[in-house]
């Protein structure tokens, strides 16, 4: 496991590449990466800048970095206070299964959730973890050959508002939440990131050496 | 001439989407380099290729969707004519025989699947069956790999309808079948093409008696030709994909071969066009089971006479357009529901968790019907605005949502939504609640019709107006107290709020 910090989006793929690279070589082993970014909109492959529903640039003005990402799907939004789990895994060969690893990052979340007395759970047919009708906990894979990047990004104590700029129709506040709204008191992100380590562990029947 | 087919990247997952070609037609590849992209479940995955040689031919555009193991590419070996090396142990073995071509899946509810799916083979690949220490007795079986492996590679025509429907069951049915001394070829399996599902096999076990329990033969003892009830057909909607528990345990070994099994009828022309959602649609498909999830939708529908404000339309038509305005009954609408808010403030509020936020301007947001979708423009303290300054506002923001310039704040902080469908001439709709917010009034069209006054049939413009509450935080009361407002607002128009 590494603990990065604060890391710029870039900064993170970077990092990912390279030890992707050396993962399939069998240079290292496992890693998990635990870092927040500096607040950034992503887009995936086949989300168009048009629809952030704002110019790049506006978004940019505000001091939110807009990046392409070589993920597939939707937009996104990281920043500070959001827990953000890189996991570099090599699936194979026990654990070839796609739907299964998601379900193993959301049930790490959902144990994260747990352990601030908080259920939390899945919503059939959404990715992501949940609490009632609020997404506390997203995920985004990317899988080449069995091995794994990207991650999930657990919200510990997200600026929410953020999110209002990616939705459409003007509708905000609902679909995420944080831990810190639901517990109602400042959490540290590096607290959280400890609980996550463990749990990840566990679910991944993994030693986690710091 | 190799295929390339969609690869199975899990026990439940019987579709993926190419959403990239690495390689185009002609370009060389060599085996194992990545040759194209998918994404299944949120996870995007870089698929190698099958064999080396030169891209012939791809089938599946990138955004279409197509069932496991459809072909969707042909690599064409370097000595072609000369039949492609075997590649049993890529991750995408080509199929023994050639899959049907890759229809779309229509996008239907799950509800109807059996008609549209097309004959997805479920395969267990070399590297799939997880061996994983799992808590299950010790089974004398073969090592998992070889075994599901010599069943895999039989020529599909050399299978029976045993081994199929072997070869079809998940892990965890294998494990409880092996747990119960179950010969899953016993059980009639009502999943996809037959395969036996944990709910079939659960109630298998429930419904037999202990001492047929105790008296069943393990798996690899049993013959293969027990007296076990006939298969079920192809049958109806595929049961939702078990819960991954644990590793299997054993694979009973592959069954003697047996006449071929008629082929399963070739699927459909395809009738229906399966295009991607663009993100902007799949985020109002979200917020909008989101809003129905989170709030106590009520709707109620008024009927307002709109003869003064189309006499007072006729009468300022021109000096508007002077102004550079055109004027619609919408600003008088607003105008109206601007008043109402005020004098109700409950309408103007918000829920956040246990506490009532009451908004203290008014901020209504119009929704705007673009060509990708839909956008609310927030006309910021409307309470403050004229008839003048609110048409204003609503063509500038309409103009720019349609423009895409419009700022980031202008879609924000929304206290109540107006919505005008209008146009395609709906009576009144029952629009879906713009969360946070607790009230969304929806226009209906606005037209001559007779009606009753003085006991007499007169003509008269008239709109329907419906209003959606939610009723966690307004009661019915409240809401045609509101509405009534609005109604009366319109009716004795004040010609100083122009």
């Amino acid at each position: 496991m590494k603990r990065l910090g604060r890391v710029p989006y870039d900064r993170g793929l970077e990092l990912q590449e390279a030890l992707v690279a050396q993962r399939r070589a069998g240079g290292v082993p496992d890693h998990l990466l635990l870092l927040e970014h500096d607040p950034v909109f992503t887009l995936g492959r086949n989300a168009r800048p048009e629809n952030l529903l704002f110019p790049a640039e506006a978004l940019r003005a505000r001091g939110f970095a807009v990046v392409e990402t070589g993920r597939g799907g939707d937009v996104t939004y990281h920043g500070p206070g959001q827990a953000v789990g890189y996991p570099i895994l090599d699936l194979a060969p026990d654990r070839c299964d796609v739907h299964r690893y998601v379900r193993d990052l959301e049930e790490v979340m959902i144990r994260v959730c747990k352990d601030y007395g908080i259920a939390a759970g899945r919503v059939s047919g959404l990715t992501g973890t949940w609490v009632g009708t609020d997404k506390i906990g997203a995920i985004g894979v990317r899988i080449a050959r069995w091995v794994t990047s990207h991650g999930f990004a657990f919200n510990a104590a997200t600026d929410l508002s953020a999110f209002d700029l990616i939705v459409p129709c003007g509708i905000r506040g609902r679909g995420v939440t944080s831990l810190e709204r639901l517990l109602g008191r400042p959490v540290a992100r590096e607290e959280v990131e400890d609980r996550i380590a463990g749990h990840f562990a566990s679910v991944f029947e993994r030693t986690v050496a710091p | 001439m190799a295929d390339v087919i969609m690869p199975q990247m899990g026990e439940s997952i019987a579709e993926g989407t190419v959403t990239k070609w690495l390689k185009n037609v002609g370009d060389r590849v060599e085996r194992d380099e990545p040759l194209f992209e998918i994404s299944t479940d949120k996870v995007d995955a870089e698929i190698p290729s099958p064999a080396a040689g030169i891209l012939k031919e791809i089938r599946v555009p990138p955004g279409t969707t197509v069932a496991v193991n459809s072909v969707v590419a042909l690599i064409a070996s370097e000595a072609e004519p000369a039949p492609s090396t075997p590649s049993a142990a890529r991750p995408a073995p080509p199929a023994p025989e050639p899959p049907p071509p890759p229809v779309p899946l229509p996008a239907l509810a799950p509800a109807t699947p059996p008609a549209v799916v097309p004959p997805v083979e479920y395969r267990i690949e070399g590297e799939l069956p997880p061996a994983l220490p799992a808590p299950a007795p010790p089974a004398p079986a073969a090592e998992p790999a070889s075994g599901t492996k010599a069943a895999t590679e039989k020529p599909r025509a050399e299978m029976t309808a045993e081994d199929l429907r072997l070869n079809r069951s998940s892990p965890v049915v294998r494990r409880i079948a092996a747990e119960h001394h179950v010969d899953i070829r016993s059980v009639a399996g009502t999943g996809i093409g037959g395969r036996v599902t944990k709910q079939d096999i659960l109630g298998h076990i429930e419904h037999r008696s202990p001492a047929d329990e105790t008296a069943a033969a393990p798996p690899a003892t049993d013959g293969p030709d027990s007296s076990a009830p006939p298969p079920a057909p192809l049958a109806p909607p595929p049961a939702p994909p078990a819960p991954f528990v644990a590793a299997p345990s054993e694979v009973p070994p592959p069954p003697p071969a047996r006449p071929s099994p008629p082929p399963p009828p070739a699927p459909a022309a395809p009738s229906v066009e399966r295009v991607p959602m663009s993100p902007i649609r799949r985020k109002t498909a979200e917020h909008m089971v989101l809003s129905r999830r989170t709030s106590a939708h009520v709707s109620t529908v008024f009927e307002v006479e709109m003869t003064r404000v189309d006499g007072l339309r006729q009468k300022h038509r021109a000096a508007f357009l002077e102004r550079g305005v055109r004027l619609t009954p919408t600003p008088f609408i607003l105008r109206a529901v601007v008043d109402a808010l005020k004098a109700f403030p409950i309408l103007n509020a918000s829920l956040d968790g246990d506490h009532v936020l009451y908004h203290k301007d008014v901020n209504l947001g119009v929704a705007v019907a673009l060509e990708q979708g839909l956008i609310v423009p927030v006309i910021h303290r409307a309470d403050e605005k004229n008839v003048l300054g609110l048409a204003r506002a609503v063509h500038d923001l309409a103009d720019r949502a349609r423009a895409k310039k419009l700022k980031v704040e202008e879609v924000q902080g929304g206290t109540f939504t107006v919505t005008n469908p209008g146009g395609f001439g709906s009576l009144f709709g029952t629009p879906i609640i713009n969360q946070p917010q607790v009230a969304i009034l929806d226009i209906g069209t606005i037209e001559k019709r007779p009606v009753v006054r003085d006991d007499a049939i007169a003509i008269r413009t008239m709109c329907y107006l419906a209003l959606t509450f939610d009723h966690r935080l307004v009661d019915g009361a409240d809401a045609d107290r509101f509405m009534a407002r609005v109604k009366q607002v319109l009716q004795e128009f004040d010609e100083a709020a122009l």
